[in-house]
């Protein structure tokens, strides 16, 4: 009978190499796999739709910023939380999300459903000076971003990155970048019917008071007011939904 | 397969099978003898630490 | 320098100049250029150094821990550093001066500094000494090691760099991009090589524990580090990529990464630096050989399935969240089990507390080991945690083991390791490490007590209700009530620092000690041995 030695792997390092990389294979995969195959880790929900392009480049200066560092995007279903942010944060919701921006801390307030919440006005006036809106705010000026052109040359590109990664976007939708991105900044009446037709409940309008240029601000502002906008709260089912 | 009987399976069999090798590791490593081997290993980092042997 | 290093760096060399030449964003073009200048650099050296002698297996090689062990003190000081101005600009916001200085991007420089560059660059090091001195033979591989050390040394600068300018890929803990996860990855297979490989040629017939720790934290880093950063780039020949994994099972991945950073790069790893260090420093053998066994396969079994306590009442589903809960508390176990093993080590010979300040520093690294995975499990109970996720708490829960444990047990190690490497009998003075003690202890407390007190305080100031049940305090409120706290903190933080220097200023003077200051320096008297 073969006899077990501890022995064996005290003396073997490929063993000792192999029997480490099992053990901690073990958790990773009991818990993480699951979640790609179980159907109700994600909520059915509606009005859910990938970002516009607009949207995705102001993501991109959100990240870029840093912003999860002190904000998340994350609320808990937790009586405070609710009454404080709205509706408590489906996975449903970020589901387009590459990566996820939950956050872990918060200097600042949540996220994620500040869509809508103040006008575009505030957050170009907030986000270039905080402390004249929030006297007690810790956060620093990004005044730089209404002057920054937006760089958007590899808009078609962006999106294609995306879908490779799994975001639904339409064929027509990555052929129209950077004509959406254009219109949603700029209003451009000629693509309008277009635009909104490829994304519901997105509108386009100048977004940081400045029609003569797309700036960072414009995408960043626009970002911010379409989170937490688009599930139907209305039509959503919790209970069906228990996980 | 669906994530009750998953569950199911992970809360009984998967516990003990668990327990058992946690079991088994720590005999193992409590046996008699083991003692006398494992004091001289203990002693490895006391050993010279100019020269290579 | 041999034939192949200079067919390597030819490669990077081209490489550098094919990503200069197509170069999508100036990002891509400055870290391009910046391949093709160190190459260079390197090529230049090489071949003037050209030799083709092999190594003289007798000896250790110690010139790549010399200097990984000066990178380490450097970094900590950068990382320090960044941290005390971070700390500053919580308090007082005018310091965010201009865009690169601000916020959200010098706390990815912080935390990649002190974690990455600082703890790295110990670990790096004293795996080295420790697995050659427990196998007895020179490290494998000839000069391997040395491409592992300024090879990790680059990826530092890209990531440091990338940060400031804006690149980063948003994960925390894991913010540098594509291009430099891939050099990442370079390096730390050939780390795996040189360790294994002097495994491999060992002539101690059994690999000594410590080394399975070091093992065990060097293949678990690269499984994480490969799956948390899939990504597909927009070009190849630029910065910007995007996650593989989207929501929430983005979520879990990144958490499962995150967790066990802390899991086998500041655990794993700093347990085989505790398990060499801490029995040749005391000259006694570690307390039982047996629990240490327990120890590291209870222990790296735990840790994996930790994560998830990061996403308490998240939209994770509700069964990842209970897992994670339920390892999170047994952890607490083999911690406690490690830590007593640790300490009991000093058994018979607990005065040298009192008359080694490095001992000192290892028995307090022990302590805030043993407070911090106290105090960890109890943060991963869902109801605690209802209180204390999102608020400083948990800032003050990281430093208590960063500073705590993984900065005192460093310290410690770099005063044993350095008179060891450049030959001298004791350390330039040991005064002056017991006032790096001090000053480090309570900087610390001070710390960890704002953060307790501030973390605690807006938790509560968010859930407070007033009579008519509405909330009483706006977000607002809760912000101006950290001022005093952030204050405090800061200054704990300048006290760990001026520490640090002190620490330099000694190993300085130790390193360029004459024949005389080395007769006439204190020494603790072997009261044991």
């Amino acid at each position: 009978m073969f006899k077990f030695k501890h022995e064996l792997i005290e003396k073997n390092a490929t063993l000792l190499l192999v029997g480490s990389l099992l053990v901690v294979t073990i958790g990773g995969i009991v818990e993480i796999a699951p979640l790609f195959y179980l159907e109700n880790t994600i909520e059915k929900v509606e009005g859910m739709r990938p970002y516009t392009p607009l949207e995705l480049k102001g993501r991109e200066i959100y990240m870029r910023e840093g912003c999860y560092n002190c904000h998340s995007q994350m609320i808990r279903p937790l009586r405070d939380e609710v009454e404080r942010y709205g509706h408590y944060s489906l996975a449903a919701e970020s589901m387009y999300d590459h990566p996820f921006q939950w956050g872990s801390k918060r200097t600042g307030p949540d996220l994620a459903r500040v869509g809508g919440r103040y006008s575009d006005e505030w957050h170009v006036a907030h986000l270039k000076d905080p402390k004249a809106l929030v006297p007690e705010t810790v956060m620093p000026k990004y005044a730089f971003l209404a002057e920054t052109k937006l760089d958007y040359t590899l808009i078609e590109k962006t999106l294609k990155a995306n879908w490779w990664v799994g975001v639904p976007y339409t064929d027509e939708q990555m052929a129209n970048a950077k004509i959406d991105l254009e219109t949603q900044a700029e209003l451009d009446g000629d693509e309008i019917d277009g635009f909104e037709e490829r994304y519901q409940k997105a509108s386009a309008r100048v977004w940081d008071n400045n029609p003569n240029m797309i700036s960072e601000m414009d995408a960043l502002v626009a970002y911010l007011q379409m989170l937490g906008t688009l599930v139907d709260f209305d039509l959503y089912d919790a209970n069906a939904n228990k996980r | 397969m669906d994530y009750d009987v998953f569950r199911q399976f992970a809360d009984s069999w998967g516990l003990a099978y668990l327990t058992a090798v946690f079991v088994i590791v720590v005999l193992f490593v409590f046996r008699p003898g083991s003692k006398k081997i494992y004091d001289e290993l203990s002693k490895i980092p006391l050993k010279d630490d100019e020269h290579v042997k | 320098m041999s034939i192949y290093s200079i067919i390597f760096l030819v490669l990077t060399t081209m490489c550098g100049l094919v990503g200069a030449a197509f170069a999508v964003d100036s990002v891509f073009a400055f870290h391009s250029w910046l391949t093709v200048a160190i190459s260079l650099a390197f090529l230049f050296w090489g071949i003037r150094n050209y030799t083709t002698e092999p190594a003289d297996q007798s000896r250790y090689m110690d010139g790549v821990v010399r200097w990984g062990i000066i990178a380490t003190i450097f970094w900590g000081i950068v990382g320090f550093l960044v941290g005390i101005v971070i700390a500053t600009e919580l308090a007082f916001p005018e310091v965010n001066l201009f865009k690169e200085m601000n916020f959200g991007r010098l706390r990815p420089l912080h935390t990649s500094a002190v974690i990455f560059a600082f703890c790295g660059n110990a670990l790096i090091a004293s795996s080295f000494y420790v697995v050659q001195r427990t196998t007895s033979a020179r490290l494998a591989l000839g000069n391997l090691a040395w491409f592992v050390f300024w090879g990790y040394q680059f990826f530092i600068i890209l990531a440091a760099t990338s940060y400031v300018l804006g690149v980063t890929q948003a994960r925390e803990y894991a913010e540098p991009e594509w291009y430099i996860d891939i050099w990442l990855t370079i390096v730390w297979v050939a780390y795996l090589i040189v360790f294994m490989g002097t495994l491999f040629k060992r002539k101690e017939p059994h690999i000594f524990v410590a080394n399975w720790f070091y093992l065990a934290f060097i293949v678990t880093v690269a499984m994480l580090h490969l799956v948390n950063n899939m990504a597909v780039p927009v070009s190849f020949f630029g910065v910007k990529s995007y996650s593989l994994f989207s929501g929430v099972q983005d979520a879990l991945t990144q958490w499962w990464y995150g967790h066990n950073a802390v899991g086998f790069f500041l655990t794993a790893g700093f347990l085989g630096i505790m398990y060499y260090f801490v029995p040749k420093r005391a000259n006694r053998p570690i307390y039982s050989y047996r629990l240490s066994i327990v120890h590291f396969w209870s222990l790296i079994f735990l840790y994996i399935w930790a994560g998830p306590h990061h996403l308490h009442y998240t939209a994770l589903p509700d069964w990842a969240q209970t897992l994670g809960m339920v390892f999170s508390i047994m952890l607490w176990m083999p911690s406690w089990g490690g830590m007593i093993n640790g300490l009991m080590t000093l058994q018979g010979a607990w005065d040298k507390i009192r008359t080694d300040p490095i001992i000192k520093m290892f028995v307090l690294s022990l302590a805030f080991y043993g407070m911090s995975t106290f105090e960890g499990p109890l943060m991963a109970i869902k109801e605690v945690n209802s209180l204390s996720h999102y608020t400083d708490w948990t800032i003050g829960h990281v430093h208590s083991a960063a500073l705590g444990w993984n900065g005192m047990v460093t310290f410690a190690m770099i005063y044993y390791i350095v008179p060891k490497l450049w030959g001298k009998k004791e350390i330039y003075s040991l005064r002056l490490v017991n006032a790096h003690f001090w000053l480090a202890t309570v900087g610390i407390v001070f710390y960890i007590s704002a953060m307790w007190v501030s973390g605690i305080m807006q938790g509560v100031m968010w859930k407070t209700y007033n009579a008519a049940g509405f909330l009483e305090y706006s977000f607002a409120e809760t912000v101006a009530a950290m001022f005093p706290y952030y204050v405090i903190r800061t200054s704990g933080g300048v006290l760990f620092l001026i520490g640090a220097l002190l620490m330099a200023y000694n190993v300085y003077r130790t390193i360029t000690m004459s024949k005389e200051e080395e007769a006439n320096i204190e020494t603790v008297t072997e009261a044991a041995a």
